[in-house]
């Protein structure tokens, strides 16, 4: 073998069993609910048989069907909302010149990554309280709002690469063709950069719609989602009806990345 | 206001007028100027070239025009409107790009028809307008493909109808053709050329190709450091250079020095030529083209031997050395009477009435 070949990490002694250690612990837990979600029995680590009830129940369940319906709506309006306003960030960080405060600016963008959840969830408590006693609304609002902040940088990220990896150049032809520079976004930038937004929204709806801690600290009664709803679950009985909800809410996650990486990957 | 730039702003024969342009990059000490002082008067209807080695500011000056860069210094008119400050989508000038710049998720028809569309054609007339230029580059049959599904030279095409179609005042072409192979480029440059004869509009074309600027070109500006070294017809530019390095751009050139003397030009042989000195003295260079320094077996004014032969089909390269240590270059047709071999002592002889005498 040739010895100054480039370092390759899995002729390092015991590669193989760390990553297969490492593959057991990430998704041994996820077999095992997804397994049980199938049980026939009334306990969430005894088999009692194959059966489909605790799907049936959790779909008849109201509380699970009303809290689904929140989710979505939720992750919808988030991902819509976190989506344009990443999208008009990536524009200004990507197609101008550099400028004073741009690294400030990258910061602002993407806080929710850095300042830990559970700050902001308790800062957002206490600010969206006292609005609700000014204005007296006390609708779905204040989660989407929040919902919108936090997934912001997930939206920008690939909205941003993608703009990047775009030449300038488009938007020089479209302005040397008569283009305003409306009708240059309208027509060149947003369509070539479709495949970004997409993607920023996909992320963005994932991310919103497992979110567990701003929700809980934000929601009134009556709001949960179907998270804080399994959250509650879990300090009653805890039956294999939330292995089913986390059993559906899984595979949906699966279905959007796997088009998150077909749209991504379809680029060019 | 100069009231002579007021008269020249009427003139309706010139389609370009960019005055004292100057385009500095940076500020304080790393300031680059990408161009120094250029003026020039571009007419309407013509076919300009500006050639330059890269870095010469051509691009830049192109890009002031097309509206993508704002001079530092100066002004630029377009049909006597000052145009200086405008935006690229509010003037009447349309650019072939180098690299192309089609638009990937857009057809060819979409491609073509798009500087109309944003200008408010109605969709009929856009579609008219996009068969008959399709037609003119000679593409109807692929109308509804997309730009990646092409070859080079049918992207420069479409690059080309693209520009043409909203019927610009001016179009520009940085170095259109720099992507393509001899062949196709041979072709594309008399395309070219019967393009801009068909549609009349003025063409400014970019390039560092001598041979495509003097074959192409109505008249050529001669580009290097930012500064405008000549304008002319390729005839002029190619038989009366203005200073070494327009000679040696354009077309192989042989520098001989030599000294004024008696209304002839003695060259370090010794030998004295009786060339046009155009009222210079003192201290001359000599620009002699190869096609002017003949061969001979027999003595001629100058003896030299040769010290390289390079046979290219229809002619031969002597590279000559003189007596005084200098080489000539020698372009001979191969047919001519005798070949010569490396060693052998030859005489040469000058064309002195088409010697260019320049100040050294």
């Amino acid at each position: 073998m040739d010895k100054r070949r480039a370092f390759d990490v899995t002729t390092l002694p015991g590669f193989t069993t760390i990553a297969i250690l490492a593959f057991i612990l990430l998704y041994a837990p996820i077999v095992t609910l997804v397994i049980y979600s199938f049980n026939g029995g009334n306990s969430v680590n005894q088999w009692g048989g194959f059966s489909l009830q605790w799907y049936a129940v959790a779909a008849q369940n109201e509380a699970v069907q009303d809290a689904t319906a929140r989710s979505l709506i939720i992750a919808v309006w988030a991902s819509v909302i976190s989506t344009t306003v990443a999208t008009m960030a990536a524009l200004g960080t990507t197609r101008r010149g550099k400028f004073k405060g741009q690294t400030m600016i990258y910061v602002i963008i993407n806080q929710p990554l850095m300042v830990p959840e559970i700050v902001t969830a308790v800062s957002l408590l206490i600010f969206f309280s006292s609005v609700k006693v000014a204005t007296g609304y006390s609708g779905l609002g204040y989660l989407i709002l929040a919902h919108s902040a936090f997934c912001i940088p997930f939206a920008y990220l690939p909205i941003k690469a993608r703009l990047e990896g775009m030449d300038t150049s488009m938007e020089t032809a479209a302005a040397d063709l008569y283009a305003t520079p409306w009708q240059s976004f309208r027509y060149v930038t947003l369509p070539l950069l479709l495949p970004g937004v997409i993607a920023g929204a996909m992320l963005a709806f994932i991310i919103s719609l497992d979110n567990v801690i701003i929700t809980e600290f934000v929601k009134s009664a009556g709001q949960d989602t179907l998270p804080t709803y399994m959250l509650g679950q879990l300090r009653r009985a805890l039956t294999p009806e939330v292995n089913a909800i986390s059993t559906a809410l899984l595979a949906l996650t699966i279905l959007i990345l796997t088009l998150f990486v077909f749209v991504t990957k379809k680029r060019d | 206001m100069n009231p002579q730039r007021g008269i020249c702003s009427l003139n309706t024969d010139i389609a370009v007028d960019a005055r004292n342009v100057g385009k500095i990059y940076g500020a304080g000490a790393g300031a680059v100027t990408a161009l120094g002082d250029v003026s020039i008067a571009i007419e309407k209807g013509e076919f300009f070239t500006l050639l330059g080695p890269s870095g010469c500011g051509k691009t830049t000056l192109l890009r002031c025009i097309a509206g993508f860069e704002t001079p530092t210094t100066g002004t630029i008119h377009l049909s006597g409107r000052d145009i200086t400050y405008d935006p690229p989508y509010q003037r009447p000038v349309n650019t072939v790009f180098q690299s192309y710049a089609l638009f990937p998720h857009l057809t060819v028809a979409q491609n073509v028809g798009f500087g109309l569309k944003m200008q408010g054609t109605s969709a009929a007339n856009v579609a008219n307008a996009v068969e008959r230029v399709l037609a003119l580059v000679k593409l109807e049959a692929f109308a509804d493909r997309l730009p990646q599904q092409l070859s080079g030279g049918q992207q420069q095409r479409v690059a080309l109808a693209r520009a043409l179609a909203p019927e610009p005042e001016v179009l520009l072409l940085d170095e259109p053709l720099s992507a393509l192979d001899l062949k196709l480029r041979k072709e594309m440059q008399s395309e070219l050329k019967r393009l801009q004869t068909e549609t009349g509009i003025t063409f400014i074309f970019v390039t560092h190709d001598q041979e495509e600027a003097l074959t192409m070109s109505n008249r050529i500006g001669v580009m290097s450091a930012g500064a405008l070294l000549q304008v002319g017809t390729p005839h002029d530019i190619y038989e009366s250079p203005v200073n070494r390095f327009v000679a040696d751009f354009i077309g192989e050139t042989n520098f001989l020095e030599g000294e004024v003397e008696a209304g002839q030009v003695r060259i370090g042989t010794g030998d004295l030529l009786g060339v046009d000195l155009d009222g210079q003295t003192g201290a001359v260079t000599l620009a002699i083209r190869p096609e002017q320094v003949s061969v001979t077996a027999a003595d001629a004014q100058i003896s030299g031997k040769i010290a390289e032969a390079t046979y290219l089909g229809t002619d031969t390269h002597y590279t000559i050395g003189l007596s005084d240590g200098s080489h000539l270059v020698a372009r001979v047709q191969s047919n001519s009477a005798a070949a010569f071999s490396v060693g052998d002592t030859v005489g040469v002889a000058i064309d002195a009435k088409a010697v260019q005498v320049l100040k050294s």
